[in-house]
């Protein structure tokens, strides 16, 4: 498949694309888009997970999560009556490496979305008031989780996958973490680990780059920071030696949802795109590729059944998810097994390869279509130092990939023999 | 929202709407069938949703793995989706792909299969897929409402059908309801992207006319009589939280009520997306219930608001009961926020808040092609596509003494449900 010209012209490259560091050590990515009077702001700041010890697990989401509720200047209610005022949004949340904001609005309502993004970044106030609300209301989400089978069977997957690992926390803590922290906790991780070194910020929208540069200067140009630590070096990951299984037991449900798979390749590993590639045709191509025929098309036995690559900093992992009646559970552990031993042992077909591939090209517009898409595209480039002609070179990247380099993406993280299987379900 | 709109009726009453949009080397196309889930009797529930499962499975001349492979090769998505009102089935894909969704709608609207086997299998997919709803304690309380708040009224059951008919309901069934409903009088064609008019036009006509036009179907004709009291009920399962679920009868998508009450909405629980398609919704943390809720530590959170329907729905807003607290105690805070409205006149800033926050959500919804496409054919299910155009301005039509007075009409204790979902064992203590 060749790309048409109008369709390069919709992908971001260099020459639309406008990166600038700040002298105080904030990447700015922007992109232009008059077609909506819209924006959309969307970055990142080495404030992960990561960073908290085990019995405070939660404490830099808990973090992120009190920025937008009360600040030096502006209360709960102020933040979220001038947001909510022009129908704009703003939120925050923390993963394992980085805390992320995303945020909204009409075109005219930008200076005042980087005020209150600015505002929450630097001055927040941690309410006590607004922290035990968010302490409640964090412990309902984890009640709710505990109730909830397709999250527990995917913390499940990574607590045996990942033992021993930080990768095998969850984010969002456990109860009896959460009841511990303290607004102590909040303000020192605060205090330490948000500043500009390493923060990225993209706008893209109705907006010229330059503009875009000018007004995140404005606001966060003067911020400094000289306690920010270097991000913890991850331990070493080692893959299981052997299958486990684990089941949590959540009575009165009428499905059990099960995750069952291994690890998988770091974003930058030579294996990420032939193994993304695999992927696709064992439980993504078109109606959830081969997983998707055996388990729903040719057995009926569920709704959703697939697989997903996820990459990232550290480690991935390589899942198959499918959620069915509790009766059938065995049966669709057999037949995504059969799947798995049947294509580490023979890989995917020259015809599989092409279809997937032309897949990968060919879905980049769409995905690429909206503010948010090409938000999260420039985030990517710059998390993982791909160029700003990624999405450029990216068709010749995805067609350079041989079946044979994917069996072999396929055999290194692929084992019928060391699996590991978790289920939720009655 | 702007641009021209091309509409055209087809010899065999198919309508089409074209809009161009050149931003984006894309093209999205909707088909829309006036048939839903209030058109199916008792015995025959779920069968809209079963059916569109079934338009998935292929004709003789485009059979299902080749299709999806053809659309998935282009890196196009396709899609479909059933409500109480309508059946719609979507394809978005590369603008010089655009054939490849034309000739497999013309094709399917007529020639599906409905292999005895297929059958088969779809039947414990869609019953897996409602065991997966179920798993979950609002879609519990959900159906719990909406079957008693519709008695006669068709709205009675969900969209997904009642179990006992997803395990009756036979090959001939759904080859019928298909047979019956999808004719190209019964249907709208709207199509939105990087086309010319006239030629897609014209492809669309040597695609479409040749599918002759069928008999109108009847629709049930059960309107649900006049409401004699507050509704209470409970059910229990399994968990810890708590959730409060109150609906009022919602005016229909014509109904000139439905602007007053989206304006009470923002006020009240923050604004509703008046399409059933978009992107991000904006946050409500400003609203009264949220204030004098959330704030004041009763529930954890709070959400609600209207669909806009054929017929009157529900406006239902949803609690989740903070820890400490309990139904009785947020809904005497509930009525009191209800009182409010009726008694006091909101002012006019309010408004000019919620028009704002109505043209943000379009501004956000037109990034995206497919949106744009869906909105065209949405608003042909009960209006035209002037309500969509309209929306802003009849918005500012509305003045503080509508909105009181909808508030007195609408939110009356004699037209409401009141529904708890109470963890097992709570009831007793």
């Amino acid at each position: 498949m060749t790309i048409r010209k109008s369709t390069q012209h919709s992908l971001p490259g260099p020459e639309d694309t406008h990166r600038f560091q700040t002298t105080n050590g904030i990447t700015v990515l922007s992109r232009s888009n008059f077609n909506s009077p819209s924006i959309i702001i969307s970055g990142y700041l080495p404030a992960g997970s990561l960073f908290d010890h085990d019995e405070l697990l939660g404490v830099a989401d808990f973090t992120a999560m009190m920025l937008t509720r009360g600040s030096q200047s502006r209360d709960f209610q102020g933040i979220h009556n001038a947001l909510e005022s022009c129908g704009a949004n703003l939120g925050m949340s923390a993963g394992a490496h980085t805390a992320s904001f995303n945020g909204r609005c009409l075109a005219e309502d930008l200076p005042l979305l980087l005020d209150l993004l600015s505002e929450s970044l630097r001055q927040p106030s941690f309410d006590p008031k607004q922290m035990e609300k968010l302490r409640t209301q964090f412990l309902t989400g984890l009640s709710i989780r505990a109730q909830d089978t397709t999250e527990m069977a995917s913390m499940t997957f990574d607590k045996i996958l990942f033992a021993g690992h930080p990768y095998s926390r969850p984010e969002d803590g456990y109860p009896e973490t959460i009841q511990a922290i303290t607004r102590k906790n909040l303000k020192d991780f605060h205090r330490r680990h948000y500043g500009p070194k390493g923060m990225v910020i993209s706008v893209v929208g109705a907006i010229k780059p330059e503009e875009a540069v000018t007004q995140v200067q404005r606001v966060l140009g003067d911020w400094e920071n000289s306690s920010q630590p270097e991000n913890p070096v991850l331990p070493v990951f080692h893959p299981m030696k052997k299958s486990k299984t684990q089941k949590v037991r959540i009575p009165g449900k009428s499905q059990s949802d099960i995750v069952i798979g291994s690890s998988g390749p770091k974003r930058l590993d030579p294996e990420y795109l032939p193994a993304s590639l695999g992927n696709s045709v064992l439980g993504q191509f078109g109606m959830m590729g081969r997983i998707g025929d055996v388990v729903r098309e040719k057995s009926g036995l569920a709704y959703y059944a697939y697989s997903s690559l996820n990459v990232g900093i550290g480690p991935g992992s390589w899942e198959i998810s499918a959620g069915v009646n509790p009766t059938n559970v065995r049966k669709a552990i057999d037949l995504i097994k059969t799947e798995i031993t049947r294509i580490v042992a023979n890989g995917v077909s020259s015809e599989e390869l092409a279809d997937s591939q032309a897949n990968f090209i060919g879905r980049l517009p769409l995905s690429l279509e909206s503010n948010a898409g090409v938000a999260s595209a420039l985030l990517n480039i710059e998390r993982f130092d791909l160029g700003l002609d990624y999405y450029l070179r990216y068709p010749d990247l995805v067609r350079e990939v041989k079946p044979e380099a994917v069996l072999k993406a396929i055999q290194k993280y692929l084992d019928p023999d060391k699996l590991a299987i978790a289920i939720a379900g009655p | 929202m702007t641009g021209v709109i091309t509409k055209t009726k087809l010899n065999n009453g198919l309508s089409v709407l074209l809009k161009e949009i050149h931003t984006a080397p894309l093209i999205s196309s909707w088909i829309w069938y006036r048939v839903g889930s209030k058109d199916e009797p008792t015995g025959l529930t779920g069968i809209s949703h079963w059916v569109e499962h079934m338009q998935f499975k292929g004709t003789p001349k485009h059979p299902s793995a080749v299709m999806d492979k053809a659309i998935s090769r282009v890196g196009g998505m396709w899609n479909a989706f059933t409500s109480m009102d309508w059946t719609t089935f979507l394809e978005t894909l590369p603008s010089d792909k655009i054939d490849l969704a034309l000739s497999l709608e013309a094709d399917r609207m007529v020639n599906s299969v409905y292999d005895p086997q297929e059958v088969a299998s779809e039947r414990t997919v869609i019953i897996s897929e409602r065991e997966g709803s179920e798993n979950e304690p609002l879609f519990q309380l959900n159906e719990a409402i909406q079957s008693a708040a519709f008695k006669v009224h068709p709205y009675h059951h969900e969209v997904i059908g009642d179990k006992a008919d997803l395990n009756s309901i036979t090959r001939d069934d759904l080859y019928q309801h298909y047979r019956t409903n999808y004719i190209p009088n019964n249907a709208v064609l709207a199509l939105a992207g990087d086309f010319n008019s006239k030629t897609l036009l014209d492809q669309i006509r040597d695609l479409f006319e040749p599918i002759p036009a069928g008999n109108i179907p009847v629709h049930l004709n059960r309107p649900e009589p006049p409401d004699r009291g507050e509704h209470r009920l409970t059910i229990e399962g399994p968990g810890e939280t708590t959730y409060l679920q109150i609906a009022y009868r919602f005016p229909s998508a014509t109904d000139a009520d439905l602007f007053p009450f989206m304006v009470l909405d923002s006020l009240l629980s923050g604004p509703s997306n008046p399409s059933a398609f978009s992107s991000g919704g904006i946050s409500n943390k400003t609203s009264r219930l949220y204030r004098s809720l959330v704030e004041k530590e009763k529930a954890v959170g709070v959400f609600g608001g209207g669909q806009v329907t054929i017929d009157p729905f529900l406006y239902a807003t949803t609690i989740t009961i903070h820890p400490r607290s309990n139904p009785d105690e947020v809904l005497s805070s509930y009525d009191a926020e209800i009182k409010r409205l009726q008694n006091e006149s909101i002012p006019e800033a309010d408004i000019q808040r919620a028009i704002k926050q109505a043209r943000a959500i379009f501004a956000y919804g037109s990034e995206n092609i497919t949106h744009q496409a869906a909105w065209l054919g949405f608003s042909e299910m009960f209006a035209n596509y002037h309500w969509f155009n309209n929306y802003l301005g009849k918005l500012a039509e509305v003045t503080p003494g509508d909105i009181q007075r909808v508030a007195q009409t609408w939110l009356v204790h004699q037209k409401r449900l009141v529904g708890t979902y109470l963890p097992d064992g709570k009831a007793e203590k």
